[in-house]
């Protein structure tokens, strides 16, 4: 019976003094109790963080769900209506099909493109050199950065424009055109999202044994079958990890849209967000807005619970 | 706690940093290619910030110039004490740098003691509660931003720093999730040594989990002051006074309000990125590694 929780147990290697825990009970249970207390109270910012700003909201957010509310006025209760509105509503059901758009074009664009950089990289001897290039964006704001791309992507005094004229290529009026606004976010998108991802695969890429790669060279396996028997399939929980958060990423994203394009954006370059943030804040429909929020939520509940089931099929994990 | 914790300490340390072997593969003239690959990306990720520097040096004549200069033909330093003074920059650096500094320490600290009790005491629900804290790894923050914009004006916050700083410093659950990690990887000889010579729990925590837990929670406070410095969706929600924004608000109200000064634009965007661009640029390393490691944790 030993009597007390945690309490020492020398292991080999260390110095080990002749101690004896007193074998009483009532210490051990008093002990135990000021470790109960010392749990709770080293726990207590945190925690009462947790109840006043994450679960108090978000129960909170299920209750104004199904309520009308301007915030200022009578609450009342509105069962599904505000889901049955949201869903029919033109406008959300074409801004929910940019934000997708937006992921299909931003999410792939950037793995694709890290994963070449990162894998160049890892060649190289001027690593850090080059990591800071691309990691540059990463670090600054994403209203800076839609501020730069704000002239980049205006067609009178846009370099990128004239350089695509140059190219022969059309050069839209990015931000106006309804066929490039979505395309235009994703660049920014690219640009400042890269770095971040090069940064994880070459951490991902270190952990490859060099082994692995010269065994395959004796072997005579060419770059190629290198990349995708070996390099691959053991970064393989790198790019799960990668693709669940920046599809969580890419889902949520606002700020560029809402520096290019200030309150009341036009239809074609809403996102999920955006219609959050006009309903809410600008219409002050809190119903309305929680509502796309809870249908957010279950969307990206979806989306990586989905990853998860499907991970077993070509994740591998070593160990 | 003397003798025992010393051993024990130095045991530990000396397997903690395991040399990281920087092996840089030797010069060959076969990676000429690579670089030419490498070094055409870089120049095209600089590209907007060498067209953001160079063009708030532009004076306005010049933004319409067709074909458009990279570099400017006269160069308008002006620009910049004219920009200075259309918005009040010094107050936003403050407030930013104020408010992520203590988001930064409260939320870290408290992470750490939270991560602490987690990882090493089996108190009730300790399992269950843990659980809690990861699942709302999964909210978004937009869910949540309804709601405690009603709670916030309830409380009168809404307008105030306070509605920025209290919730991202009492509630970082990704960082209690990191943390615990860590604390767990501590081997539990030290606790056990620290107790042998007498010190109590805090003291424990204090002088020995702290100091071990520097990497981390370097690695966090990094992590937290980037997304703090440079976060937008809050500040734009909570504040409405021109003397409480934070230097994202600031700039975008520039873009509101000069809508056809692009060049005084471009001061605010270089104003708005220059300070974490030169911290990166000197401390590159530390903020890359941080970052990598906050997120290879998870």
């Amino acid at each position: 019976m030993s009597a007390v929780v945690e309490e020492p147990k020398p292991k080999t290697g260390l110095a080990k003094p002749k101690f004896e825990p007193p074998p009483i009970r009532e210490s051990a249970k008093k002990a135990r109790r000021q470790d109960n207390m010392f749990a709770y109270l080293f726990l207590a910012p945190q925690l009462i963080g947790l109840v006043v700003f994450m679960l108090g909201p978000l129960i909170f957010a299920f209750v104004l769900s199904m309520s009308n509310w301007d915030g200022f006025g009578t609450r009342s209760f509105a069962g599904f209506s505000n889901f049955a509105t949201i869903l029919s509503d033109p406008q959300f059901r074409e801004s929910a099909g940019n934000t997708v758009w937006y992921t299909v074009l931003s999410v792939p664009g950037t793995m694709i493109s890290a994963f070449i950089v990162a894998y160049m990289l890892q060649k190289v001897r001027t690593k850090s050199l080059y990591r800071a290039f691309y990691f540059a964006p990463v670090v600054t704001s994403t209203v800076a950065v839609a501020a730069i791309w704000l002239w980049l992507f205006n067609p009178e005094i846009s370099p990128l424009n004239n350089l695509l004229r140059n190219l022969g290529l059309p050069a839209p009026d990015w931000l106006q055109d309804a066929r490039f606004v979505i395309p235009a976010f994703a660049i920014v998108g690219i640009w400042q999202g890269l770095g971040y991802q090069i940064v994880m695969m070459m951490a991902g890429l270190e952990n490859v044994p060099k082994s692995l790669i010269e065994a395959a060279d004796i072997d005579g396996a060419s770059e190629l079958q290198k990349m995708r028997r070996i390099t691959i399939p053991l970064l393989s929980p790198t790019i799960l990890f990668l693709s669940i958060t920046s599809i969580i990423g890419s889902f949520q994203i606002f700020d560029y849209i809402y520096v290019f394009m200030g309150p009341s954006a036009p239809a074609a370059s809403r996102t999920i967000v955006y219609e959050i943030f006009q309903r809410a804040f600008v219409e002050f429909n809190f119903g309305l807005g929680s509502a796309i929020a809870i249908i957010l939520f279950l969307c990206l509940l979806a989306l990586t619970g989905l990853q998860l089931m499907a991970q077993k099929r070509w994740v591998h994990y070593t160990e | 706690m003397t003798i025992a914790t010393n051993i024990a300490i130095e045991a530990v340390e000396a397997n903690a940093h395991p040399h990281l072997q920087d092996q840089k593969p030797p010069f060959r003239w076969t990676r000429i290619p690579l670089h030419l690959i490498l070094a055409f990306g870089a120049i095209v990720m600089a590209l907007p910030f060498a067209w953001m520097v160079l063009s708030s040096f532009k004076p306005l004549s010049e933004i319409f110039l067709q074909p458009p200069k990279l570099l400017p033909m006269d160069w308008a330093p002006e620009n910049y004490p004219t920009a200075w003074a259309g918005a009040d920059f010094p107050r936003g650096y403050f407030n930013s740098f104020y408010i992520a500094s203590i988001v930064v320490i409260v939320s870290i600290l408290t992470s750490a003691m939270a991560a602490y009790a987690f990882a090493r005491i089996r108190f009730r629900g300790n399992n269950a509660l843990f659980m809690v804290f990861l699942a709302t790894l999964m909210v978004p923050v937009q869910l949540t931003v309804i709601p405690l914009y009603i709670i916030l004006g309830y409380i009168g916050w809404i307008d105030t720093h306070l509605a920025l700083i209290v919730p991202a410093a009492l509630f970082n659950a990704f960082g209690v999730f990191l943390l615990r990690q860590y604390v767990r990887g501590i081997p539990l000889e030290l606790e056990e040594a620290a107790a042998i010579d007498g010190a109590s729990r805090a003291r424990t925590f204090f002088t020995i989990i702290i100091p071990l837990l520097r990497t981390p929670m370097v690695a966090l406070g990094i992590f937290t002051f980037l997304a703090q410095w440079n976060s937008f969706f809050y500040p734009l929600i909570f504040l409405n006074t021109e003397e409480k924004f934070t230097i994202p608000l600031l700039v975008n109200q520039f873009k509101g309000a000069y809508s056809s000064d692009w060049t005084s634009l471009m001061v605010a965007a270089t104003l708005a990125a220059a300070p974490l661009l030169i911290i990166f640029i000197i401390a590159q390393r530390q903020i890359v590694e941080g970052i990598a490691l906050s997120g290879s944790k998870t």
